[in-house]
């Protein structure tokens, strides 16, 4: 039986006027690794984000595995979460990876990694040190871990930040674009990482343009277009003829 | 000159050293967090917040500290509500009125500079804190505040330094710091040139000493901005006490 990570209801977000997510639907279950495709400006981002509520949504339902996170809308007529400290409870659950690694400069890759298992759980520092350490060894930047992330390569820091996300024992990992920002020749130490996490049977929502590991890592294929889902499957299907013609002009290689 | 008389007279003035440590010490300390204060109301206040923060800034650093302390010193005494209030304990010591005027001075300014660095902190990694469960304050603490004053302390160095010279004012209303001595033995020897002389070193040395302490401390602090291979070098010393 598997069980719903997160669904998503109707979602919709709008800036102003601008309306960039116009009702989404989207169901991931727990092991399932879902790459979001779809070009520039068609919410990808936007609804990745929504999902741990770095942007609030407009209108509709989040849920993470069995809550739901209630929104209410403010004086001026925003939507907001009803219960902050909910919302950061669910943030603990839900890990990210950003395009730009994010990494907090002032502090060393151990320290990055540290952070928030000792400052946010409150848990003991010897053991998450040594878990950091293991995690490190994992993405393969042991040996960096007293280097501050100013002085590593885009690689390396992309790889401390999944350590990073990872040290929160996380059930869904989130990851914005996470190679869109890396040169060509340091785009493949990253998706090896990720792929190995995906072996793993971890639940990942991965927006990405990176075809190749849509099509062989991924168990299913989201492909949004102007803020609604255009089409999904599987990415045998998608990438063999299925889904819509549009996806097939995206895809194909120019 | 007679160096003799400048001799003794660092001596005397010497005397005035404590008395103008501890003003600048105090205000100083009690300026951070006025200057944290208006500088988070600016930023993420209501609007009426950001309108008094704006408000402050405008009336302290649009006029002069001399004013300001005799405003506070001989001007606020004359209000019975005042003499009748809590406040009075206070106020009618010239010190506190010292304190408090340079305080809200060094408040005003420093709260432009800690603006600067908090605006300096990437909203990436504000978003990074957030996602990762920090509540908004813990994010503050851990996140943005560290960045904020390794950005913000070359130029608060300055205005420590500003603030330092700042407390020869307070001999204007009384206190016997190294200014107020040194007016003193004028008033007693009529030797002008040795006096603010030997004042405007011990100024000096003090400065000095400070500026040493807020690079010393920047050093220190910026690990994360210098390039790699000096950072590592660093971090042999630690390990094996030799510098390879």
């Amino acid at each position: 039986m598997t069980k719903p990570a997160i669904r998503l209801r109707g979602l919709r977000k709008s800036f102003g006027l601008n309306e960039v997510l116009s009702g989404i639907d989207l169901d991931a279950n727990e092991g399932e690794v879902v790459s979001i495709l779809g070009s520039s400006g068609s919410g990808k981002s936007t609804m990745l984000r929504c999902i741990n509520l770095l942007e609030t949504p407009s209108a509709g339902e989040v849920w993470i595995g069995d809550e739901m996170i209630e929104l209410t809308t403010d004086k001026a007529g925003r939507s907001k979460p009803t219960d902050a400290g909910k919302v950061q409870k669910i943030r603990e659950r839900v890990g990210m990876v950003f395009q730009s690694f994010n990494l907090w400069s002032h502090k060393t890759v151990l320290e990055n990694v540290m952070e928030a298992p000792i400052h946010v759980l409150g848990r003991p520092k010897a053991e998450v040190r040594e878990e950091a350490l293991a995690l490190l060894d994992k993405v393969g930047i042991a040996a960096k871990r007293d280097a501050y992330p100013a002085h590593l390569s885009g690689g390396q820091q992309q790889r401390a930040a999944i350590a990073r996300s990872l040290a929160m024992h996380p059930d869904v990992l989130l990851f914005d674009e996470p190679t869109s920002a890396l040169d060509p020749e340091l785009v493949g130490e990253v998706l090896r990482v990720m792929r190995s996490l995906a072996d793993e049977g971890r639940t990942m929502l991965v927006v990405t343009h990176e075809m190749g590991f849509a099509r062989d890592v991924s168990t299913r294929v989201v492909f949004l277009h102007q803020g609604q889902i255009d089409c999904q499957g599987a990415p045998d299907d998608l990438f063999t003829g299925g889904g819509s013609e549009r996806f097939q002009r995206f895809a194909a290689p120019s | 000159m007679d160096f003799q008389f400048f001799g003794e007279t660092i001596l005397i003035l010497s005397a005035g050293i404590p008395l103008t440590l501890t003003l600048a010490s105090l205000s100083v300390f009690i300026g951070i967090f006025i200057a944290i204060g208006i500088a988070s109301a600016r930023l993420w206040g209501p609007v009426w917040m950001q309108k008094i923060a704006r408000f402050y800034l405008f009336v302290f650093r649009g006029t002069p500290l001399l004013v300001q302390i005799f405003i506070i010193y001989y001007g606020l005494g004359q209000f019975e509500a005042i003499r009748d209030s809590a406040a009075w304990i206070v106020l009618r010591e010239p010190f506190w009125c010292a304190v408090l005027a340079l305080a809200l001075n060094t408040g005003a300014y420093g709260s432009e500079i800690v603006r600067g660095g908090l605006l300096s902190v990437p909203q990436g990694q504000i978003e990074a804190a957030r996602a990762c469960g920090m509540s908004p304050r813990l994010g503050f603490m851990r996140i943005i505040l560290p960045q904020a004053v390794r950005q913000a302390l070359p130029a608060y160095g300055n205005e420590l330094i500003l603030l330092c010279k700042a407390t020869s004012l307070a001999s204007i209303i009384t206190l016997m710091e190294i200014t107020g001595l040194a007016a003193k033995l004028i008033s007693e020897t009529y030797r002008v040139i040795e006096v603010f002389a030997a004042a405007g070193l011990i100024y000096l040395a003090i400065n000095f000493i400070l500026t040493r302490i807020v690079s010393f401390t920047d050093y220190r602090l910026t690990a994360h901005l210098r390039p790699a291979s000096e950072v590592l070098l660093e971090i042999d010393e630690n390990l094996t006490g030799a510098n390879p």
